[in-house]
């Protein structure tokens, strides 16, 4: 089972303010689009994050042959608890993730 | 039709001067230049500071004020100052009027503050007034209280007013991204979906280009759309790098809320008009109550860091082992002789080269043949986070994996080797207060400044 990095084209993370998360995954093409949305688990997508399934929101985007997650950030930008103040890192947690 | 130009994603981060000039001689109704954003951390609303050196924004400045002369249109600057906190824009206006000396020339500059009394806040809140977004943390009234600084996202609105004074500069506060470039198209009659849309793609310059970092990107918005062009030489604007921006640090890649409403771009249509400039159609703003975003910033607490380095083989295969047992016995004397527990005080050691960048949500951790060990205290006084600092020295630089075996020493990069951060700030506000009248939480103030 691949990575998910190894079939999109690009996999990037960031702030959507202090409190949000959010991660594109950038196909690059029809096929891989379509191979990824099939493969993508949100159940396991929350859980590589830590985060409440009810709060991940999920958009498909077929003209751009992205798929979004949006979340709520796993700390909170900037906290004592924070590690990353731009978010970027946890992009890494979708790029591993292997799918189907 | 209204023509914006916009230098840069901000200012600070550098632009093509050549696209720059192209872009004055292309006769702009207005330039726009975003200031700031929440991205770098709550530390600069906190203190009210920029995270760019003055001189690199006084010369970027001095750049766009001379384009500004030249073109003779307003110069408009929105989150001045990374936070747009009030101090923030007075330090913009300061440099400004430096300039302005320097330049021979004499200049109006409007003042607009988004900066908000902490304790009206907190007031507000406490009567519902002040509700939270979804994601908001958990906050009392008293904590918004301590708020060093909170201020409200200005939108076209208070921009709108700044322009009406007839300033030649506009400096502002905190302020939506899209805002600087959206008021003048709406003051102006044009399409208003067209109009947030066009500023959504221009807010950070090129990035929504082939060539992100070249700056430089021109709109011009009309009744029925906007034409998203970027001026450096072989930068390109396509339908998929400027339909991928509406992706962008945004948690819905179709919505965008904005003072007064909500932008909604299902039904855009994006088309090539040659191999370089894009045009958006169909995008829909839809109108709502009048409400402000609100960001807090407050200190939770001081700071001290501390770095020791493991290369060691046994040491970094165990690191997680030794750095819970430096953090159990500096807790030891941390109760002993200060009195002060887990509840109090933070103590933490991150693993570079295990998982400090996830902790625990790492699924490969380890794998280096060093790891870097850095000390993190955060305490309630700046005098308890540097005597907790100090208690910590000794176990980071000897603290041994078991008792029977000879004393290890570490290797610190400096001396000494505790360093105080400060105050560590907190954002605390993620919520949006309504207003009857838009401009009742901002002020503006127009000065002129320079020589004649």
């Amino acid at each position: 089972m691949p990575e998910i990095g190894e079939i999109a084209q690009k996999v990037r993370s960031k702030n959507a303010g202090p409190f949000w998360l959010t991660v594109d995954i950038f196909c690059g093409g029809a096929e891989a689009y379509t191979r990824i949305t099939a493969g993508l688990d949100d159940a396991a997508v929350a859980r590589a994050f830590g985060a409440d399934p009810a709060m991940l929101k999920r958009f498909d985007l077929p003209d751009l042959a992205v798929v979004k997650y949006s979340l709520p950030r796993p700390t909170v930008q900037g906290t004592a608890a924070d590690r990353d103040m731009h978010g970027a890192g946890w992009a890494v947690l979708v790029e591993e993730m292997r799918i189907d | 039709m209204v023509r914006i130009l916009v230098p840069s994603g901000a200012l600070g981060l550098g632009y093509d001067r050549a696209a720059l000039a192209a872009g004055v001689a292309a006769g702009p109704d207005l330039i726009a230049i975003d200031g700031g954003s929440t991205d770098s951390g709550p530390a600069y609303l906190g203190r009210g500071v920029s995270k760019y050196s003055r001189a690199t924004t006084k010369a970027e400045w001095g750049e766009l004020m001379a384009a500004q002369a030249t073109a003779r249109v307003p110069l408009v600057i929105g989150t001045a100052g990374t936070c747009g906190a009030d101090a923030a824009v007075d330090w913009l206006c300061e440099i400004t009027a430096e300039i302005a000396a320097e330049q021979g020339r004499k200049i109006r500059v409007a003042r607009l503050y988004s900066g908000q009394n902490p304790a009206v806040i907190a007031e507000e809140l406490a009567a519902g007034r002040v509700t939270p977004l979804p994601g908001a943390p958990e906050v009392s009234a008293a904590t918004v209280a301590t708020c060093t600084n909170v201020v409200a996202l200005a939108g076209v609105e208070q921009i709108a007013a700044a322009l009406d004074t007839g300033a030649d500069v506009v400096i502002a506060g905190r302020t939506t991204d899209t805002a600087i470039i959206a008021a003048l198209p709406i003051l102006k009659g044009c399409h208003p979906g067209a109009a947030w849309h066009g500023a959504k793609v221009g807010e950070c310059g090129a990035l929504a280009t082939t060539m992100p970092n070249s700056g430089v990107i021109q709109i011009d918005f009309d009744e029925t759309g906007c034409t998203i062009r970027p001026l450096s030489e072989g930068a390109r604007a396509t339908p998929y790098t400027v339909s991928a921006h509406m992706l962008y640090e945004n948690s819905d890649p179709f919505i965008l809320h904005e003072p007064g409403g909500h932008l909604d771009v299902r039904g855009a249509r994006y088309r090539a008009m040659d191999d370089r400039t894009v045009r958006i159609e169909g995008s829909a703003w839809v109108p709502g109550p009048y409400a402000v975003k609100l960001e807090g910033a407050r200190v939770a607490g001081w700071q001290v860091v501390s770095l020791a380095l493991l290369r060691d083989r046994r040491y970094v295969a165990h690191a997680r082992d030794w750095a819970d047992g430096v953090i159990a016995r500096t807790r030891a004397q941390v109760e002993a002789r200060l009195g002060l527990g887990p509840a109090d005080c933070a103590i933490e050691i991150r693993l570079i080269g295990i998982d400090a960048t996830l902790g625990p949500l790492e699924p490969r951790p380890g794998g280096a043949a060093e790891v870097g060990a850095l000390a993190i205290v955060t305490a309630p006084t700046e005098a308890q986070a540097a005597e907790i600092g100090k208690m910590l020295n000794p176990w980071l630089l000897h603290h041994a994996l078991t008792e029977d075996e000879p004393m290890p020493t570490f290797a610190f990069p400096f001396s000494p080797a505790e360093m105080p951060r400060g105050p560590a700030y907190e954002f605390c506000l993620h919520h949006v207060l309504p207003l009857d009248d838009p401009m009742a939480a901002f002020r503006i103030e127009v000065t002129e400044v320079g020589d004649a």
